[in-house]
């Protein structure tokens, strides 16, 4: 029996015997509490035992945790409420003690649930006021109910802002990586300040080019492209010289032009360290139009609706609209982690899989 | 020098690049003044003029110097409020914003690094930690955090908790992130080998960790310090803009407010020089330490 299955014991046990006052926590929520400890105490050998007991135990925590939702705070309703967390956490112990690389994705969700319960639980419990915190819950209903908004924020900031910034400063500094590699004298001396430049707080820069390119997308478009520049110019440079003198010497002997080894060799030896900046550039030029839009903007976008809303104290518009901005991060991330998975198949780094 | 000679090629290009993008930027300016008086401008009183704009769309490299200058040394040894005068670091110059910004920066970046080590140290040793934490800390760097930055500041001012913690938190929670990474890969660094070896020699867990994860992760530790501490400085920056209580966020912000485009550009340099040499000490740190232990070349 490991500690965590333990402590989950434990933690039934206390809730199950805790004098209660009023009707919390309820017996439904007890008994499949208990129902959830005896399973994974008796746990039954083998693997059809294991998905058993890994579903009986799912089972008896949603009940749990559902019955729960929306409690009154007492000891004995705590004790519940830290028994759930000990039983999804022996849950997840359980998937990822099988090392199955198909069930990869159900910890993560497990803990993220676990996480987004716990916090509507203790907020509704506690009281806290919408001001401070609010549920997911309530999160959840604003970003149903205000989605043209959100949607128009999104256009403005990622669809304007972010993406034609992304495009250019990434354009740019592929190109102008080109010429640096051409120019070896160039290259020895751009590339250490490319590097220093690239660890700066760009950011800064916002409220120049705010005052230079106006309110409007364009100014969020230039911060953009001057946080991109520098990391993308010194991935491409990086990757360009990537090549071994072996395979240049090759080349060599085939009487290869410039172009053709480029074309041939050196471009596509590159390409894993371009998608490295591809990915590291598409979080900042998100981070870049949205902290830019603090410094000024018309009166829609992401940094806009994020700044007035948390002057108006409507956490909840906050946090629908950080949770399109995580989603959206993430998923722009995992479009260039795509692409690099077709254009780079023959990398180690991506066989194996 | 033959290594820093084209270093200094190139930024002695840039600050030229610079010098002549001044003058068509400022010259509209200079073109309305002229025309409402009345007269022609020469070229060369063109030039002299877009040098010395007071509110100039691009101020020229010699006017941040020379802002940066005053706002830090004659500040603090003339100004009225100055720390020669009255003893105290003035709310004027950058050297009193500056340190506001460092030790939220430095603040925050000790709890990060701290809390991303110590969750790393979990992950590796926990293989439910592993599977569930991992891929959240993973998708959060592909996440914009700093969106939460405003909110934090403001939430936590209005239960009463203002000043450096707030911005602090921020700072923590940017350089956190890339520290769990970091470290987690650096802690698995060690081969399959050398694991089997420690284990020929029935070494316990802890022995495994503080003699062979521990020293193997330092290189991964320290790429990841580096990153984390430029990322906490920005996070501080961002944390400065909600409530103007000083620092080097509040100095780009205030500028942008009233125009004051040489007070924005000495603030950005100010805060370039701050990155640099966090930067710098991490990067000096790291020589020494991986010297010591005989992991550098």
């Amino acid at each position: 029996m490991s500690a965590v299955t333990g402590l989950f014991a434990l933690a039934v046990l206390a809730a199950a015997w805790w004098p209660k006052t009023g009707a919390m926590p309820s017996a439904l929520v007890l008994g499949a509490l208990v129902a959830g400890l005896a399973l994974v105490l008796l746990a039954p050998r083998g693997r059809r035992g294991r998905v058993l007991v890994a579903l009986g135990l799912w089972n008896a925590l949603l009940v749990a945790g559902l019955g729960l939702m929306g409690g009154q705070s007492s000891p004995a309703f705590w004790l519940a409420v830290v028994a759930v967390w000990l039983g999804a956490w022996a849950l997840v112990e359980r998937i990822a003690a099988a090392r199955d690389p198909r069930l990869a994705l159900l910890p993560p969700l497990v803990f993220g649930l676990t996480i987004l319960w716990l916090w509507e639980t203790a907020v509704l419990a506690l009281g806290v006021p919408r001001v401070i915190l609010p549920a997911p819950s309530q999160i959840g209903a604003r970003l149903l109910a205000e989605v043209p908004t959100l949607a128009i924020d999104l256009m403005q900031t990622f669809g304007r802002g972010a993406l034609s910034g992304f495009a250019i400063g990434c354009g740019a500094a592929f190109v102008f990586a080109l010429v640096v590699d051409r120019y070896a004298p160039l290259r020895r001396g751009l590339l250490p300040v490319g590097n220093f430049l690239a660890a700066l707080p760009i950011i800064g820069t916002a409220p120049i080019f705010v005052m230079w390119f106006g309110f409007d997308w364009p100014s969020k478009a230039a911060v953009v492209v001057a946080m991109v520049f520098f990391p993308m110019l010194v991935n491409t440079v990086q990757g360009l010289a990537s090549t071994d003198r072996m395979q240049r010497d090759l080349m060599q002997t085939y009487s290869a032009s410039w172009w053709q080894t480029l074309a041939y060799l050196r471009l596509p030896a590159a390409m894993p360290f371009v998608f490295n900046g591809l990915k590291i550039c598409a979080t900042l030029a998100l981070i870049g139009a949205i902290v830019a839009e603090f410094f000024g903007s018309p009166t829609f976008g992401m940094g806009f609706r994020i700044s007035t809303e948390v002057g108006r104290l409507q956490l909840d518009m906050v946090w629908a609209e950080i949770a399109v901005a995580a989603l959206l991060g993430s998923l722009f991330y995992g479009f260039w982690a795509l692409v690099e998975r077709r254009v780079t198949f023959w990398h180690p780094s991506q066989r194996g899989r | 020098m033959t290594r820093s000679l084209p270093v200094l090629t190139v930024v002695a290009v840039l600050i030229a690049l610079w010098y002549l993008a001044v003058i068509p930027m400022n010259a509209k300016w200079e073109y309305d003044q002229a025309s409402r008086a009345g007269r022609e401008i020469g070229l060369s009183e063109l030039v002299a003029n877009t040098m010395a704009q007071e509110r100039p769309v691009l101020p020229a490299p010699h006017q941040v110097v020379v802002e940066l200058w005053d706002s830090t040394v004659v500040e603090e040894l003339t100004g009225r409020r100055g720390w020669w005068r009255s003893g105290s670091l003035s709310n004027r110059s950058l050297i009193y914003h500056g340190w506001v910004t460092l030790t939220a920066t430095m603040l925050g970046f000790v709890i990060g690094t701290g809390g991303g080590i110590l969750l790393a140290v979990g992950i590796v040793h926990n293989r439910a930690m592993d599977a569930s934490v991992m891929p959240w800390a993973i998708a959060s760097q592909t996440i914009p955090i700093i969106a939460l930055a405003p909110m934090i500041i403001v939430v936590l001012n209005s239960i009463g908790i203002s000043g450096l913690v707030p911005k602090a938190i921020i700072a923590a929670y940017l350089s956190f992130f890339p520290v769990v990474v970091g470290m987690v890969k650096g802690l698995r660094a060690p081969d399959a080998m050398q694991m089997d070896q420690m284990k020929t020699w029935s070494a316990p867990g802890a022995t495994v960790f503080w003699k062979l994860r521990l020293p193997m992760s330092m290189p991964y530790l320290f790429a990841s310090l580096k990153v984390g501490i430029a990322a906490a400085l920005v996070g501080t920056i961002v944390g400065e803009l909600p409530v103007q209580e000083g620092g080097l966020g509040v100095r780009l912000l205030s500028g942008s407010y009233y125009g004051q485009t040489v007070q924005i550009w000495a603030a950005l340099f100010a805060a370039a020089i701050l990155a640099a040499s966090l930067v710098g000490i991490v990067g000096m740190i790291e020589r020494r330490v991986l010297r010591r232990m005989g992991l550098a070349g």
